[in-house]
């Protein structure tokens, strides 16, 4: 399904301020993976999410989706294909447009070669309505309000509808839920598992939560220094604890976790 | 009187398609678009050459395509060459002059005698009698008026509406946001090159000069029509772009008139009240700022 292969990426190389962000790092998703993803502070988490997206091109190596090589394809055209949510729940919706706008806007995904001066029909609306109705939160009675009305929560739930609306092939989550308060963030979690779980979406999703790590999807990668230190699934994920997990990380990266958030949020 | 109201309400209308294409490439498209200056030009001195040359109809079709063309160029700049957007509009108006020249035979402006001119044809048809002018300027900007609402509520018009409110979305809806500025320009100046090219035939001439300051003054009617309407969806922008801009050329008339303002300073007034109107919010921050400052002094704080 995703296939990366020895990607690398420096930033702002020869300078001062040179970063390994990504180093050799190689990943195999098969379709259907639900694979959460942990990491130290700067291990590269984010970074492989933009690579993948395309928000830039790698330094060296291939990204294949669907035995595809996009690795030199633009990220407006991926994301025909992958669906992204980031932590920050401004920056998934156009805050003076409608919801109804924004949602025909993401629909647009699934309307390639239509013409561009079709609007928004009565069907469309329907539709939106519908799919507005599933996420429980009272929003289809708002189709007219612009977005910046809504509660960051909202917003990114309806971010979360707006990418698997049209199921994509890749779905990338980067801590879409950390920036929500807890209750908030449980109810779009929850809403995240059940879109997954409908459309049997390929997913990679970082999360600061150790036990979410572990819980959510069949497996469990983490990160360091820009590359996958572990990567487990199966009978061996089922049986490990937190605790296991962090022992891993210390064995495998020969260094303690300084995951801040990771750390505040193992109470 | 009437004569007075009567050419405010022309020249407003005509000025409104400015007002129209500032609010597409500044309120919506947020860029603050310096082409405009020179795109009226060049829309007026096509309209004004070819109408010489006994097209007026074909006169306004070759003005909105050369403003079309001029929108390009400075999207070209800005999107795929990395010039900040300001300056891409700057060099463009810059060239422009030239090309104006070139368009009007290298002259600095050029008339029309007894060609025929769109409103010629409108008066000779017999229709609107003493209001021939009045009605055909109407109905040109209230037909792009609603040509304008019917794009921007089509999937291109939403995602050209997405690009002026966050960049992102748009690319995650996998369209091209240097396309859709592209758009964006495009009409604007296209619209911009249109008011040009009404103004020209209405006016029987076209000026090398005649665009200095109308970037100023369209935002100037923008921002009268918003004060009055506000902004809240795209109907009431329109509306209110094409109000602003007849309620500017009425206080223009009246100042005319009454010499309130002497008429040679209109410019510089017309520069402060847009600086004011646009720094507003700063000002307001400001003003609450030093009164939460004052406040606190008289309280003893410190």
């Amino acid at each position: 399904m995703l296939r990366l292969e020895h990607i690398k990426k420096t930033f702002n190389p020869g300078t001062v301020n040179e970063k390994r962000a990504v180093w050799d790092l190689s990943l195999h998703l098969k379709p259907g993976d639900f694979a959460t993803i942990i990491g130290s502070n700067g291990a590269g988490k984010s970074t492989m999410l933009n690579a993948i997206s395309g928000s830039f091109y790698v330094d060296e190596g291939a990204i294949y989706l669907d035995g595809k090589n996009i690795t030199f394809v633009e990220e407006y055209k991926r994301s025909r294909v992958i669906g992204r949510l980031f932590q920050d729940p401004l920056r998934g919706t156009a805050p003076h447009m409608t919801m109804e706008e924004n949602l025909a806007l993401a629909y647009l995904r699934a309307s390639e070669g239509s013409n561009p001066f079709s609007r928004i029909s009565k069907k469309d609306k329907a539709f939106f309505r519908e799919q507005l109705s599933l996420l429980d939160m009272g929003l289809e009675d708002r189709m007219k309000q612009p977005v910046g009305l809504l509660s960051g929560g909202q917003r990114q739930a309806l971010t979360l509808l707006m990418a698997t609306m049209v199921p994509p092939k890749l779905l990338l989550l980067d801590e879409h839920t950390a920036a929500l308060d807890p209750g908030t963030a449980k109810k779009v979690l929850g809403l995240t598992a059940r879109m997954i779980e409908k459309h049997q979406t390929t997913c990679l999703m970082v999360t600061h939560n150790m036990h979410q790590a572990l819980e959510l999807g069949n497996r469990t990668l983490m990160m360091d220094s820009g590359k996958i230190i572990l990567d487990v699934e199966g009978e061996e994920r089922a049986h490990m604890t937190v605790s296991d997990l962090l022992n891993k990380f210390q064995s495998n990266s020969k260094r303690a976790l300084d995951n801040d958030r990771i750390l505040l949020s193992m109470e | 009187m009437v004569y007075v109201i009567q050419t405010a309400l022309e020249l407003g209308f005509m000025y409104a398609l400015v007002a129209l294409a500032l609010f597409l490439s500044y309120r919506i498209l947020d860029i603050a678009d310096l082409t405009t200056d020179g795109s009226f030009v060049l829309g007026a001195a096509v309209s004004v050459t070819i109408a010489a040359a006994g097209h007026p109809f074909l006169a306004v079709f070759a003005a909105l395509a050369a403003g079309a063309c001029a929108g390009y160029v400075t999207a070209f700049l800005q999107t795929r060459l990395g010039v900040p957007s300001i300056l891409a509009g700057i060099v463009t108006n810059t060239g422009l002059y030239t090309v104006n020249l070139m368009v009007m035979g290298w002259s600095s402006n050029v008339s029309l005698l007894k060609q025929d001119t769109l409103f010629t044809i409108v008066r000779d048809a017999g229709i609107g009698g003493d209001f021939h002018k009045l009605i055909l300027a109407a109905a040109i900007t209230v037909l792009m008026s609603l040509l304008l609402v019917w794009f921007l509520s089509t999937r291109l018009g939403l995602s050209i509406r997405a690009t002026g409110d966050n960049k992102d979305i748009v690319r995650a809806s996998s369209i091209n946001p240097v396309f859709t500025i592209s758009v964006g320009l495009c009409v604007a100046n296209a619209m911009t090159a249109l008011s040009g090219a009404v103004v020209g035939q209405y006016q029987k001439s076209a000026d090398i000069n005649s665009g200095t300051g109308i970037v100023v003054i369209g935002l100037a009617c923008l921002i009268i029509g918003e004060t009055v309407f506000g902004r809240r969806s795209v109907v009431r922008n329109v509306v209110a772009a094409v109000a602003g801009s007849i309620g500017y050329r009425f206080l223009y008339a009246m100042i005319l008139k009454t010499s309130v303002v002497p008429i040679e300073c209109l410019k510089l007034v017309t520069a402060i009240v847009v600086a004011l109107a646009i720094a507003s919010p700063a000002l307001k921050e400001w003003g609450s700022f030093q009164k939460r400052k004052f406040g606190s002094v008289q309280k003893g704080g410190r």
